[in-house]
């Protein structure tokens, strides 16, 4: 990899940087369907450079073992890189080393904490764990606009504890209702979940403000950055969330690992979710002493590989420079939103949002469906998601069931977005609209 | 331009059927009747199997939402479907998910088939192939309720 020294940070990556940073993901040599690979879905997952794959092989070549256990060389070094590992992923995210827990996913990584929380309110955990008990009258708050990964796990622990689930609806225009009259925060509220970008919309969430209505109503916050942490400079401490999660295969690295961030005096206070080998102290054959986190949440075999390899890819992301990256996607985003938004018959989701964006857009083409553009696209080499991108809800509200969704990333060309644009317009014309 | 390969996915017959298409609306009548969803993409459909006096089909009638592929699917099948017995349409159904199946290498039996014999290019489309029979198994479920 290599990117020009000396450039202002907070400039976009220019057309021979993002050319050089292309030569480092093999993916994006390729042809599909006769066609080289216009690549618009790292919303859903990113490509991996040469640096996150050679990771997971080297590791897997030279000092494959099993982490905290065992005595000898192999098993030390690979507990050395795994950890270390951890740390990367903690500088990434402003957070302390013992502040990380790995996880398979996102989506583990916000059940853990519904679990534990779900644990703590039937007693586990004792008196340190007061704080974390929900119980009839509590209340969590979500959003119209989440994954359904930060909605459903918040249903199924108001479903187990007797809290009530509220959500923060959205305007017209998809944006969240932050107005006194509709945003439902409260002295009830016990945890309020948002999403820090939305994976339909692309707009970056005021989340600053939420944070500050949490805050104000004693409430903890989780924040799914697993749309963020990849595009934006993340600042755990800074925004003052007490959980963020993310998710690896988003940043350029491998699939199956996650993590979650907690506040040190909460993971602490928490009780485990999976439990077994590996995050005890003394074991007997009626009870268990766990040990302190991140390891308590880190029940059996590890990904280490997977660990080692995110490591990579933020390092990746760290010398290409995360503002730099931002910079690229807004206004990669807005070159798709103006673009797509002026051809007639396209509406572009949260397109009259008057907020910043990552380079993310998702359409809907009056008269025709998403997997058919989807399958136009695909004709021409172009990946895109189509569906309701695990936001059902958002959808809804919208008044649509599903959308196109172009989604770019650092590694994403000027030509790639206007290829998307124009393979718009001809999927048009292709299918013609209904009358 | 697009390739063979997608003018071939979407036939005139198949886009003709989609945007204009057969047996749309459910009725009051009480008849069997299905609903499916694909929950990959949010599409679904609500299909009812209207029976004459001596048993045979008299019209497949239908709702619903969803791509091209999808809407003419279902178009095709109630095209299909009137007159037919319950058996000859099961026989039909079967049919076409073998073809479906087939990831390209049956083309569907037009005798049998019809004019919905024009879908057997779905079929090397994996991802599209829930959307063609979505219609399919929802007459075979309206059926096997009303065995």
């Amino acid at each position: 990899m290599s990117v020009s020294p000396a450039v202002d940070v907070l400039s976009p990556l220019s057309e021979d940087e993002v050319r050089r940073l292309r030569a480092d993901f093999p993916i994006l040599q390729t042809e599909v369907n006769g066609h080289p690979l216009v690549y618009l879905d790292s919303g859903a997952t990113s490509q991996r450079p040469f640096a996150v794959l050679d990771a997971e092989r080297e590791f897997a070549s030279t000092m494959n073992s099993a982490v905290h256990r065992g005595a000898h060389t192999l098993a030390a070094e690979a507990t050395e890189l795994f950890e270390d590992a951890r740390a990367t992923v903690a500088r990434f995210v402003g957070a302390d080393d013992d502040e990380i827990v790995w996880t398979s996913n996102a989506t583990e990584a916000i059940n853990l904490v519904a679990y534990s929380l779900s644990n703590a309110s039937t007693g586990r955990g004792g008196a340190a764990a007061e704080r974390l008990r929900l119980r009839e009258g509590d209340e969590i708050v979500t959003t119209e606009m989440e994954h359904h990964a930060n909605l459903i796990p918040w249903q199924e622990l108001a479903a187990r504890t007797g809290a009530t689930l509220r959500v923060i609806p959205l305007d017209d225009r998809g944006a969240l209702r932050l107005d006194e009259a509709a945003q439902p925060i409260t002295q009830r509220t016990k945890l309020v979940a948002v999403t820090h970008v939305s994976n339909v919309l692309g707009v970056i969430n005021p989340v600053e403000q939420i944070i500050a209505l949490a805050r104000a109503a004693g409430a903890l916050v989780l924040l799914d950055a697993c749309q963020s942490a990849p595009h934006l400079p993340l600042d755990v401490r800074s925004l003052d969330v007490d959980f963020a999660v993310l998710s690896g295969h988003k940043m350029l690295g491998p699939t199956g690992i996650g993590a979650l961030y907690g506040r040190r005096e909460l993971l602490e206070a928490m009780p485990p979710f999976l439990t077994g080998g590996s995050m005890i102290t003394t074991v007997t054959t009626t009870q268990a002493e766990y040990l302190p986190p991140p390891q308590r949440f880190e029940a059996g075999t590890q990904r280490v590989s997977q660990a080692i390899a995110l490591a990579a890819a933020i390092d990746y992301l760290t010398a290409v420079g995360m503002p730099r990256i931002a910079a690229h996607e807004a206004a990669f985003g807005q070159r798709l939103v103006d673009g797509l938004d002026a051809i007639a018959g396209v509406h572009v989701l949260g397109a009259g949002i008057d907020l910043p964006r990552v380079g993310l857009a998702s359409f809907d083409i009056e008269g025709i469906h998403s997997h058919d553009v989807g399958q136009f696209l695909d004709d021409r080499g172009i990946a895109v998601r189509v569906g309701h991108h695990c936001a059902q809800p958002l959808h809804r509200r919208l008044g649509i069931t599903s959308s196109t969704r172009a989604s770019t990333y650092l590694y994403t060309t000027e030509a790639e977005v206007d290829a998307v644009i124009d393979g718009v317009a001809a999927a048009i014309d292709f299918f013609g609209v209904r009358a | 331009m697009s390739s063979g390969d997608l003018q071939n996915l979407y036939q005139e017959l198949i886009l003709d059927h989609s945007r204009t298409p057969h047996g749309f609306g459910l009725r009051d009548e009480i008849a069997a009747q299905s609903h499916q969803v694909n929950p990959t993409c949010g599409d679904e459909v609500t299909l009812q199997v209207h029976r004459a006096a001596d048993g045979t089909v008299e019209a497949i009638a239908w709702e619903g939402h969803g791509c091209a592929i999808s809407q003419a699917s279902a178009s095709l099948l109630a095209e299909l479907a009137e007159g037919l017995t319950v058996p000859e349409l099961e026989v039909r159904i079967d049919a076409f998910r073998e073809a479906m199946r087939s990831r390209g290498k049956i083309e569907p039996d037009e005798e049998l088939l019809g004019d919905a014999a024009a879908l057997g290019g779905v079929s090397r489309y994996v991802a599209r192939v829930k959307c063609a029979m979505l219609a399919w198994v929802a007459a075979e479920d309206a059926l096997r309720k009303s065995a």
